[in-house]
């Protein structure tokens, strides 16, 4: 059995009826998952013998039958800090770290009793679309093993699309729960920024960087949600908003509602499938009974730009607590403190993280700020103020959530192209919105992913629009054959 | 030629708070390497500081005691540098917004007031502790997060003792606020001393020379007067002033070059996005301000035009926030001002000084050493007796009982000593003729006759009148 035609009702009801034990499904999910590996290599570590254990707990405390998700295996990338499991966040330099802590995001999903069976691949950082910049390998789209997953959050995402979980946490900065979601035909939320803690996340960029779930349909995105968000003491970015129930009204269609979108996201460098893809998906709103117009959001042209210069500058102050001091990676050739920084950072860290480091390094130093860092502050609210404006008279955005369907892993990539992958994703994390993509299609055999864009701490909104898409559609049946046709 | 000194002072206060600024390990001296960390304190992955509201609280307290206003929404910015006692290799600091600005303080040097302003205060966190063994060099982070709020002054202060001056109002001030324990040799108040020097009348400033390892105000003052000679001389000598930092020896009062400085560091500072800018109420800084103790200068001119005391014992009454307290509760308990200040100055500083302990350690209270004045005052005691009293009242002991359990009480009823004084009288008809014949000595030993009668308990003033009242009958 491999999970890929489930959901987490269906398997919540096998459990409560006594078909399958905890320990059944989490040995099931470990099997896929291993069987997977030499194919997809979504994994960094899979926790096989602390998995068995919790499952075999909850087995003798019983599944709590008000509870979804009590006993579901799940997944966590690898940025995520988990107690005593390596966290190496895809890095060389964390490739030691065994975290004293967890996270809130991981605890809470422990506190729902679901099972954490490993640890996810990721670009290095999540610095990446690719997942190709780990340390770890590279992670291969389970709809065609040599495509990439997308990134940065691909192997949270391949191990969903492939089945071997039912749900796994990612992590999105500039599009990276998005964009592998697309990618690999899932549904992935990066909610609203400040909705869940990010105390345990390894951070990339602070001010971009949000948790969230990917999953196989709707119904279990935001019933992940429900479990993870909420104020944190420990994060004083996260929300004391009170957090809704998001699958209470979930069925309640999108009659009425209004729905912009955006010219400048189906424009020029988004390729033809995707654009009717979209455009087919505006026509299935309208026919389910929302207003879709065309919108202008003038400025998330510049978001790119604009991001490039202040998520690196956040990223080189995040990764300077990586000296070979206190923790991880130190390197063995140093002579004196100088050295001791250098060379373990140098060996320690990959080319895609250095580049960014510098690129920040740049941006924050004297004589440069003003032009570079701040002048991009000053974009990141230009861009928010469009979307405002959109929002007085709209209830959700609708957009691609990339430009093509997932490129090959072997094609030539200059790092600029690959950055303007996220051109589409990006602007939401400026904004600080939710963003959900979800399966709008497919071309060549690749899944086309929508972006829903709403309302600040408006997820509920847009769980609704996407459930009743994803009802009157099949694309989410529709499931890959791992390791298959080429 | 002449020229103007020109000093400009960073002071570095650290906060006695009970937790760090932005984790909630706590803040000491002492403790075992590294016991008073935590997550936070490592600079771990994944982990986030959360702000100390007791800081911010402490921050404006400061702000008010220094004539400054107060930002009420400032936020944080990272200083990024790469350190071991570093541990995120950044400090969390305020450089865009500090916590306040143009603030000010009153100097006394020689008798001449001044007014030396403050350009702005921030409120930080300090950074951990290195040490060196043998083979390894150690971290402890102890320190790390230890709140600190940081002073700069205007380039106002124009000499070595006007620098002496205004180190001293300013730790007197942030002693008086109770934030603090300021004290330079625990490292709670910690200064940073540039200096430069222009010919008079040159609207630019000279070149800055910054002074390191200046650990009392002494040192400060002796390293900035070494300075501005030796930079006088160069410039009299035609020379050009380079741009360094300079270490301060103690062994012989001068400077040596550690450093030259070309340009500036670059911290990269950015705003901090791991912490929302604060949001200080009107109504917030109205409750602190409604509650601060009453600042030294304030606390002197009181002493000086109300309660008559001289410069000299208003300005030794507020050298501590205690004194100053004890004092004033025995002004409230009717202690005279006057004899409440001798005391104080007189044997209670000299007690302190003898068992190098402060008053709050002691057995003294404001009300014992008040009745022990009243005793004094209404001739229940003489000043004599008075010391016994005050080493009782240092054991412990209540002043009134201690007095009467002991037979202290001094006889100064006339209706009691008259008889005494007829008995003397009597039994001494010589002396009385002796005086009479002019040999003013038979006094002394009639008064003697006196004492030695009533065992010295006699108050001698009324001794004195009645006998020669009495005499001359």
């Amino acid at each position: 059995m491999n999970f890929l035609n489930k959901d987490i009702t269906s398997i919540h009801q096998s459990l409560v009826n006594g078909d399958i034990t905890a320990e059944q499904l989490t040995k099931q999910a470990i099997e896929n998952a291993k069987n997977n590996e030499k194919d997809i290599n979504a994994f960094i570590t899979i926790d096989e013998e602390n998995a068995i254990k919790r499952a075999q707990e909850i087995d003798k405390r019983g599944i709590n039958p008000d509870n979804l998700l009590s006993g579901i295996p799940v997944a966590m990338k690898d940025n995520l800090l988990t107690k005593d499991v390596l966290t190496s966040a895809g890095s060389k330099m964390l490739s030691n770290f065994k975290p004293i802590i967890s996270g809130t995001a991981v605890n809470k999903m422990l506190d729902a009793d679901t099972i954490s069976i490993g640890k996810t691949n990721m670009d290095e950082f999540a610095m990446g679309s690719s997942t190709e910049t780990s340390y770890y390998g590279r992670t291969h789209n389970p709809w065609n093993l040599d495509k990439v997953p997308g990134g940065s959050s691909g192997g949270s995402a391949a191990s969903v699309a492939s089945g071997d979980v039912l749900a796994a946490l990612g992590s999105d900065t500039g599009g990276s729960i998005r964009q592998p979601a697309a990618f690999n035909g899932i549904v992935g939320m990066k909610p609203t920024y400040g909705r869940v803690s990010r105390w345990g996340l390894i951070a990339f960029a602070s001010s971009f960087d949000q948790i969230g779930p990917l999953t196989k349909n709707v119904y279990d995105n935001a019933l992940v949600l429900n479990h993870i968000a909420g104020h944190d003491e420990h994060d004083l970015t996260s929300s004391d908003k009170e957090v809704p129930d998001f699958t209470s009204e979930i069925d309640s269609g999108v009659k009425g509602m209004k729905i912009g979108l955006p010219k400048e996201y189906l424009g020029e460098g988004v390729s033809d499938d995707v654009r009717e893809a979209i455009k087919s998906a505006a026509d299935k709103y309208r026919e389910m009974g929302a207003d879709v117009e065309e919108v202008s959001l003038p400025h998330s042209k510049y978001g790119v730009a604009a991001y490039y210069i202040i998520a690196p500058s956040e990223a080189s102050s995040n990764l300077q607590r990586f000296d070979g001091i206190r923790y991880g990676y130190r390197s063995e050739n140093a002579k004196n403190l100088d050295q001791l920084y250098v060379k373990s950072r140098s060996e320690g860290f990959g080319d895609e993280v250095k580049r960014r480091i510098m690129l920040g390094t740049y941006s924050l130093s004297a004589g440069f700020f003003d032009a570079y860092f701040k002048k991009a502050a000053e974009v990141r609210t230009l861009i928010n103020k469009d979307f405002q404006k959109v929002f007085q008279n709209y209830d959700l955005i609708l957009t691609p959530t990339t430009p093509t369907p997932a490129f090959g892993l072997d094609e030539e990539k200059d790092p600029l192209t690959m950055y303007m992958n996220d051109i589409l994703t990006i602007p939401v994390n400026m904004a600080g919105l939710p963003g959900m993509s979800l399966p709008a299609g497919f071309s060549n055999g690749l899944p086309i992913g929508m972006q829903l864009i709403g309302k600040p701490f408006d997820e509920t909104t847009m769980y609704k629009a996407a459930y009743a898409f994803e009802q009157n559609t099949d694309f989410h049946k529709q499931t890959p054959k791992i390791g298959g046709d080429k | 030629m002449n020229f103007e000194t020109t000093i400009g002072l960073e002071v570095h206060v650290e906060l006695k708070t009970n937790s760090k600024i932005f984790s909630p390990s706590p803040v000491g001296y002492g403790a075992e390497s590294n016991l008073n960390t935590n997550v936070i304190d490592w600079g771990y992955p994944g982990v986030l500081p959360t702000t100390n509201k007791g800081v911010v609280k402490d921050g404006i307290i400061a702000a008010l005691a220094l004539h400054a206003n107060v930002n009420q929404h400032p936020h944080f910015d990272r200083k990024n540098y790469f350190y071991p006692d570093n541990p995120k290799a950044y400090q969390i600091t305020q450089q865009d917004t500090p916590d306040a600005k143009d603030g000010w303080i009153e100097i006394n040097v020689d008798g001449k007031k001044k007014k030396i302003g403050i350009e702005e205060m921030h409120i930080e966190e300090d950074a951990g502790k290195n040490s060196h063994g043998k083979n390894y060099s150690y971290v402890d982070l102890n320190r790390q997060g230890t709140p600190l709020i940081e002073i700069v002054s205007k380039p106002d202060i124009a000499s070595p003792d006007e620098a002496y001056a205004y180190l001293e109002a300013l730790r007197q001030r942030i002693l008086f606020t109770g934030i603090s324990d300021v004290k330079m040799e625990e490292g709670s108040m910690r200064v940073d001393v540039n200096i430069s020097i222009r010919p008079y009348g040159q609207k630019e400033f000279g070149t800055k020379v910054e002074l390191k390892n200046l650990n009392s105000f002494n040192y400060v003052r002796k390293g900035l007067a070494y300075e501005e000679k030796r930079q006088r001389q160069i410039l009299m000598s035609g020379g050009k002033i380079q741009q360094q930092t300079r270490r301060f020896d103690e062994n012989n009062g001068t400077t040596i070059l550690m450093r030259v400085k070309e340009g500036s560091d670059d911290y990269r500072y950015f705003p901090e996005p791991d912490l929302p800018s604060l949001d200080i109420s009107d109504k917030w800084i109205d409750e602190i301000n409604s509650k601060m103790p009453e600042m030294p200068t304030s606390r002197r001119n009181r002493y000086i035009n109300e309660l008559g005391l001289t410069d000299y014992d208003a300005m030794v009454l507020t050298q501590t926030k205690e004194m100053s307290d004890f004092f004033d509760k025995m002004i409230e308990l009717g202690a005279d001002a006057k004899m409440a200040s001798n005391y104080l100055q007189g044997n209670v500083n000299a007690y302190l000084n003898d068992k190098q302990i402060d008053l709050s350690q002691t057995k003294i209270t404001p009300e014992n050493l008040t009745t022990m004045i009243k005793l004094i005052e209404n001739s229940t005691i003489s000043s004599k007796m008075a010391k016994k009293v005050f080493k009782a009242i240092t054991e412990g002991k209540e002043p009134e009982k201690f007095v009467n359990d002991n037979g202290m009480v001094q006889l100064s009823d006339p209706k009691k000593l008259q008889p005494i004084i007829d008995e003397v009288l009597s039994n001494n008809q010589q002396s009385i003729e002796d005086f009479h014949n002019g040999k003013d000595r038979a006094i002394g030993f009639l008064v003697g006759q006196i004492m030695k009668q009533t065992r010295g308990k006699a108050n001698p003033q009324v001794v004195n009148k009645l006998l020669m009242a009495s005499i001359n009958k």
